[in-house]
Parts: C-alpha cells; sequence; structure tokens
C-alpha cells in the first residue's frame, strides 16, 4: 500500500480579527499594544492522519469540529501553523461544488472555467465535455448563462465537472445533496464507482447514512481533535451515541 | 501511481506557477473581458469612447485654455502618447489590487496559484490598452509617422516597463489589501499622483526649469532627479520618443524633446526598477498567501 494522504501533527489557530483597518491596529500600538486585538481559536490540535492510496474515508463530527477545515488543508487552500501535510497525485475537492463559476458565462463557458481551475489541461476537458453534459443532463442549456438556470441545474452541472475532474484524490464536503432523488442516486453511484476504481475518497458529510453507505473508514473529530479512527459503523454509532 | 512523490499542498511556486497555467490564465481573461461590459449596448467600444472623452477634456482644458498647443508641437500626439500608457497603469493596478479579496470565493475554497489573479487583470486591461494604441498609431500617421526599429523597441520596452510594475505593485497592494482594505484606498491615492508625476500632461522640460526655479540648481536637480527615476516618467518619454518625437519638425529641439540620456540610462534603470519591484511583489504576496483562505 502507498500512501496517499499524510497529515503529520497538524495544529491551526483562527485569529477572530476584530480591526480592519490601519487606524484600528495603529490606535493599539500606540497604546501600548495594551489588551488582546483578537481572539484565537483553534481549529486544529495536533492532527494525525495518514491515508492510504484507494481509502475512503469519512471524517465525522458535529459543526465547527473541524472537517472542513482539515480538508482545506489536504487541498493546499489553508497551510497549518504547526505539523506538515503531504499529498500524493493530483488532489481534487467536490468543496462547495460551483465555487468557480461565474453566473454571467454560459454554461459552456463555465465547464471549461470550472475544468481548469479543478486542474484540467484544455485537451481533457474537450475530451471529456460530451461526458460532462451527458451526465449533467443539462442539455440544450448548456450555452444559456448559469445565472437563469434553476439552482438544481446549477449543482448538477458543477457537480457533473467535478467528477470528470479524475484526480488521484479526491475531497467531497457536503454537496451529496445534490439535485433531485434521481440524480442524487446517480452522484452517490458515481461516487462508489470512483472508490472501486482505487481512487482516495476522503468525504465530510452530516448524513450519516450516507457516508456510511460509501466509506468504510471513519474519523471522528470533536474540537479539533481526532477522538477516533475506526470503521465507518463504529464512528457513526460513537458520534450518534455521544449526542 | 506510487512513482508520485508525497508532495506538501499549498505551496506554490510564485509566477512560475502562472506560467504552468497559461490555459486557466486565458480562460480567466476570457471571463473578465465577457463580465465586463455584459448588459452594455456600446460593449468593448466603451474602451475607445472613455479614452476618447479623456483626451478631448484633457486636450481643451490644456492645450488651448493652458495654452499647452503653443508650446509643444503636435501636442495632441504628445498627449495622448502618454494618456494610453497611464490609462493602463491605472487600470491594471487598480483592478489587480482588488483581484486577490474579489476572488475569495474561489480562493477560500479551491487550490490554485493565486498569482493568477492580479496577473489575468494587468493582462486584460492590456487587451483594453491594444484598441487606443491603434487609435495613437493612426494619428500618428496622419502626422507623419514613420516609425524605426529604435523607436519600436522603446515603445516596447516602456509598454513592459508599465507591465512588470503594474504586476508587482499588484501582487504587493492586493495581497495586502487581504489584511487591510485600507490598500485599495491607498492604490486609489497612488494613482491618480501617477496621473500628475509623470510628464503625461506637461513636458519634462517644465519640470526641471520649474523646480530650478523654486529650489535653485541643488535641491532642484535632486528633486528633478527624484522625479526622473519614476519609472512612470521614463515609460512615458520612451513612449513620447517613439511616437511622439519623429512627427516634430525642426521647431522641436531634438536635444530637449525627451531626457538627454533617455536610452542609454534611464531606459536601463525603469527596466531595473520594474524588476525590482516584481520581486519584492512577489515576495511579499509568498509571504502573505498563507493566510489568504481564513483571512478573506
Amino acid at each position: 500500500m502507498t500512501t496517499a494522504i499524510e497529515v503529520r501533527g497538524i495544529s491551526k489557530e483562527f485569529v477572530l480579527r476584530h480591526t480592519r483597518s490601519i487606524k484600528e491596529a495603529f490606535v493599539w500600538i500606540m497604546k501600548g499594544r495594551k489588551g488582546d486585538l483578537s481572539k484565537k481559536f483553534h481549529a486544529l490540535s495536533d492532527v494525525s492522519l495518514t491515508i492510504e492510496q484507494g481509502e475512503s474515508v469519512a471524517l465525522l463530527g458535529l459543526n465547527g469540529s473541524g472537517k472542513s477545515t482539515l480538508l482545506k488543508h489536504i487541498s493546499g487552500v489553508m497551510l497549518p501553523d504547526v505539523g506538515t501535510v503531504q499529498t500524493r497525485g493530483r488532489v481534487a475537492g467536490l468543496i462547495e461544488v460551483g465555487a468557480g463559476f461565474h453566473p454571467d458565462l454560459s454554461g459552456r463557458d463555465n465547464v471549461y472555467l470550472n475544468g481548469a481551475i479543478l486542474g484540467m489541461s484544455e485537451e481533457q476537458i474537450e475530451e471529456r465535455f460530451d461526458d460532462i453534459l451527458e451526465f449533467s443532463e443539462i442539455g440544450q442549456f448548456i450555452d444559456t448563462e448559469v445565472k437563469f438556470y434553476s439552482s438544481g441545474m446549477y449543482l448538477r452541472l458543477a457537480f457533473s465537472v467535478a467528477v470528470h475532474t479524475n484526480p488521484e484524490v479526491f475531497l467531497v464536503d457536503e454537496i451529496l445533496a445534490v439535485g433531485d432523488e434521481p440524480f442524487q442516486k446517480k452522484c452517490i453511484a458515481r461516487i462508489k464507482e470512483l472508490a472501486d476504481d482505487g481512487k482516495t475518497l476522503v468525504v465530510v458529510s452530516h448524513d450519516l447514512d450516507l457516508v456510511a453507505q460509501i466509506c468504510k473508514r471513519g474519523v471522528l473529530l470533536e474540537h479539533g481533535r481526532v477522538v477516533l479512527d475506526s470503521t465507518v459503523d463504529d464512528a457513526v454509532a460513537t458520534l450518534r451515541s455521544r449526542h | 501511481m506510487s512513482t508520485i512523490d508525497l508532495t506538501t499542498p499549498g505551496l506554490g511556486g510564485g509566477l512560475k506557477d502562472v506560467l504552468r497555467s497559461r490555459y486557466l490564465l486565458k480562460l480567466l481573461v476570457q471571463k473578465e473581458l465577457k463580465v465586463r461590459y455584459r448588459g452594455s449596448v456600446l460593449g468593448l467600444l466603451w474602451s475607445y469612447v472613455k479614452p476618447g472623452v479623456q483626451f478631448v477634456v484633457f486636450w481643451f482644458a490644456l492645450g488651448i485654455f493652458l495654452g499647452m498647443n503653443r508650446n509643444t508641437e503636435n501636442y495632441p500626439i504628445y498627449l495622448f502618447s502618454g494618456i494610453v500608457l497611464i490609462n493602463f497603469f491605472n487600470e491594471a493596478l487598480s483592478n489587480a489590487s482588488r483581484s486577490i479579496v474579489g476572488n475569495g470565493g474561489l480562493i477560500k475554497k479551491i487550490y490554485l496559484p493565486r498569482e493568477l489573479f492580479p496577473v489575468a487583470s494587468v493582462w486584460v486591461s492590456a487587451i483594453h490598452f491594444v484598441p487606443q494604441l491603434f487609435v495613437l498609431l493612426i494619428a500618428c500617421f496622419i502626422a507623419g509617422w514613420t516609425p524605426g526599429v529604435v523607436q519600436i523597441g522603446a515603445a516596447v520596452i516602456g509598454f513592459l516597463i508599465v507591465a512588470l510594475l503594474a504586476i508587482g505593485l499588484g501582487l504587493f497592494f492586493g495581497s495586502v489589501n487581504v489584511y487591510f482594505r485600507d490598500s485599495e484606498n491607498f492604490v486609489d491615492m497612488l494613482l491618480m499622483i501617477a496621473t500628475w508625476a509623470s510628464p503625461v500632461l506637461y513636458s519634462w522640460t517644465m519640470v526641471r526649469d520649474g523646480l530650478f526655479d523654486a529650489f535653485g540648481a541643488g535641491t532642484g536637480g535632486i528633486l528633478h532627479t527624484i522625479y526622473q527615476v519614476n519609472p512612470l516618467t521614463i515609460a512615458v518619454e520612451l513612449f513620447h520618443f517613439a511616437f511622439w518625437m519623429p512627427t516634430t519638425s525642426g521647431v522641436t529641439d531634438p536635444l530637449t524633446a525627451v531626457p538627454p540620456n533617455l536610452l542609454d540610462l534611464w531606459m536601463p534603470i525603469g527596466v531595473a526598477i520594474s524588476v525590482l519591484v516584481i520581486l519584492l511583489g512577489q515576495f511579499t504576496f509568498r509571504r502573505l498567501e498563507g493566510r489568504f483562505a481564513q483571512e478573506l
């Protein structure tokens, strides 16, 4: 087995800054730095996690337990204060689908733009464009500006682009509730397919039954610490029994 | 698959990464161009109309009211060749400083080389610069402009000085803007100064004579050197050298039309300062970008 993701002893402290201007910072310095300019908040404390290639891991926990923050460290959006994160191969996030979408561009333009943002090359996008279109079920509306889409259409297209990026490591954050039921089933089937293909999956979701279907391993986070690293059923049961 | 090494995510290679993501850069620029004039009747024509009106205003106020037409031969061409360059700088830096905060939604969620955004802003401005350049070239040809290799080379270098300067300052102010939103207001002020602190509206001899009269040869000389070191001054004079000077006749003394030693002294200085600014901008950006996602 080869390691796909290695998280070693990372901690992350957020500064809840109250000031946003040089003036306030200056006044604070002039007053002899009295009081705390900002409050601090531990989002992650000494988290270590090794994920092998082909594993499907669910990150579980209540709101604010640090799941999404951990995912952002794996994707490289955030850098840890202490500790190291290493990944092997291309990592792509299905993190909040549609982050790279622009409402004033057509669906087609958005597929290209979002595909490139998620790290695809021009050839890859062109090659997979038909698959993306078919999967999204957008059909003739592909050349309409995205702002005229219904929210379901929007999410379907965004999800479709994301699942066609074909990276080695997939990070999935709260996006499984996409579209109507038939489409949701299709998405879940697709994600399972990825897992069966030997892709590494890290999933964050509050839908515990759903993640139990997709993932094998479960990691339970509480106040930024790993409290349990076991099978997904264990982790779900523990989470439910605690709260 | 196991042949790929473990790498640390989120540690980019700076501007080198932008070169590697050329395709994404192209799409970001295209997006910006499509979105900019959406829902407007004139569309891209606005990039002709705005400088056109600005030119007419300056030409009336400075050329006719303040008598610059009498002092400077072919003043409209003199004026316009400077305006197009300063407009490019203004638009590029103004948008680049706002680009990181403006794309915050994306930067918070997906990792990509963030230098792309300021670079894309400057690139978009360069595309808006092209139609203005065409108008300038038409005016030049009407006035009997016959360019040589040296002139064209000077124009290209003048443009590069401004582009590098805008990217460097854009990286700097764009990243600082994430922490202190004062940054974009400071840039607005800086841009207002930039138009007047380079010889766009007046000629460099007026600066020299004015400073010498007001402060004497000693202090005035130092101030004039400071004025001259400004890379924008150098770039604007390079444009004057390229576009305006060939259209002048015997009335304008070729020795004082542009500052002495423009090509062999000031041009290398301008390039050097721009490169220095881009290194400084990149350095600051790299230092600050680690916390973009949590600060935005």
